[in-house]
């Protein structure tokens, strides 16, 4: 599988992303910057890392959404490729309209720093198929605005097509429904707040991550 | 030319800032705040052209950009 992580002003996590990413396809990730304009050939799936892209001017996510580089990532996602967003890069998937809904402030206020427990909601999807439905896992979450808000219909479509990949176990930062990831309509692009790049290393005490990159690997390669 | 546009959170859409601020308007003395809402004020200065062309101009930016219309309404004004 090849990859790619894009780094924006402000990023913070596209390191342990890249190294996530090369553990797991055994290549070496490309690093793109925000002001490029073109995806290189064969990439399987891209990036989009945590952070506070350009310090979360206006909204989070929105200024990085306006990028050059996400033209790009949104014809390369049109075109059925994978596209990953965790934490920012989950506010910047919405801002781009890649993914529906928008996340605000926790309802809590409080920037919430800690490995929370979650449901795995949905199994048919390159990120989850090596995980089973239902199943409790925990996962590092580092975030302010990670509350999860949209319309009733937006949130009754997500259900309806089993969309929710990810639901928190406990109360984490008031997000509707507990949603702490979704999925695109051809399910290829995942957002989510939580951080399996955090937790894909034994050294690091928690694995529970490690089966979403690995679940890619095997995805790509039978494709 | 001048505009300025105010961008609101849609009714209904949870404002835990603005009920903080509520609570600590409460807490220094203001007596009465039933509620807070907390938004944002963009003032923007532009070449000059006539108002329906800025106004149009204004309003494609808050769709593009100013306001995310899922959560938010906008509200534009053009002085001068």
């Amino acid at each position: 599988m090849k990859t790619a992580v894009v780094v924006f002003p402000g990023s913070n996590c596209d390191r342990d992303m890249q190294v996530a990413l090369r553990r797991a396809s055994g290549q070496e990730p490309v690093m793109l910057w925000h002001k490029d304009t073109a995806i290189p050939a064969g990439i399987d799936l891209i990036a989009l890392p945590g952070g506070f892209s350009f310090g979360d001017y206006l909204r989070c996510g929105a200024i990085a959404s306006r990028s050059p580089i996400m033209r790009a990532v949104a014809d390369f996602a049109a075109k059925g490729g994978f596209v990953l967003g965790v934490c920012n890069g989950f506010q910047v998937l919405v801002e781009t309209g890649l993914l529906p809904g928008v996340l605000m402030r926790n309802a809590t206020l409080k920037f919430v720093c800690r490995t929370v427990a979650l449901t795995v909601e949905e199994t048919q999807s390159g990120y989850t198929n090596e995980y089973s439905k239902g199943e409790h896992i925990t996962l590092p979450v580092a975030h302010h605005d990670g509350c999860y808000v949209a319309d009733d219909a937006v949130l009754k479509q997500l259900e309806d097509q089993n969309r929710i990949a990810l639901k928190y176990a406990e109360a984490v930062n008031g997000s509707q429904r507990d949603i702490a990831g979704i999925l695109s309509e051809n399910r290829r692009v995942l957002g989510m707040m939580p951080h399996p790049e955090r937790a894909e290393d034994p050294a690091l005490g928690n694995t529970d991550g490690a089966r979403m990159f690995s679940g890619l690997v095997s995805q790509a390669l039978s494709a | 030319m001048k505009a300025r546009v105010h961008v609101t959170l849609k009714p209904g859409v949870l404002d835990p800032q603005g009920a903080a601020i509520g609570q600590a308007l409460g807490t220094s003395g203001f007596e009465g705040v039933t509620a807070v809402r907390q938004g944002k004020v963009f003032e923007i200065e532009m070449a000059d052209t006539d108002a329906a062309t800025a106004e149009a101009q204004v309003d494609e930016m808050c769709r593009k950009l100013l306001a995310n219309t899922v959560i938010e309404n906008y509200d534009i004004s053009i002085e001068g």
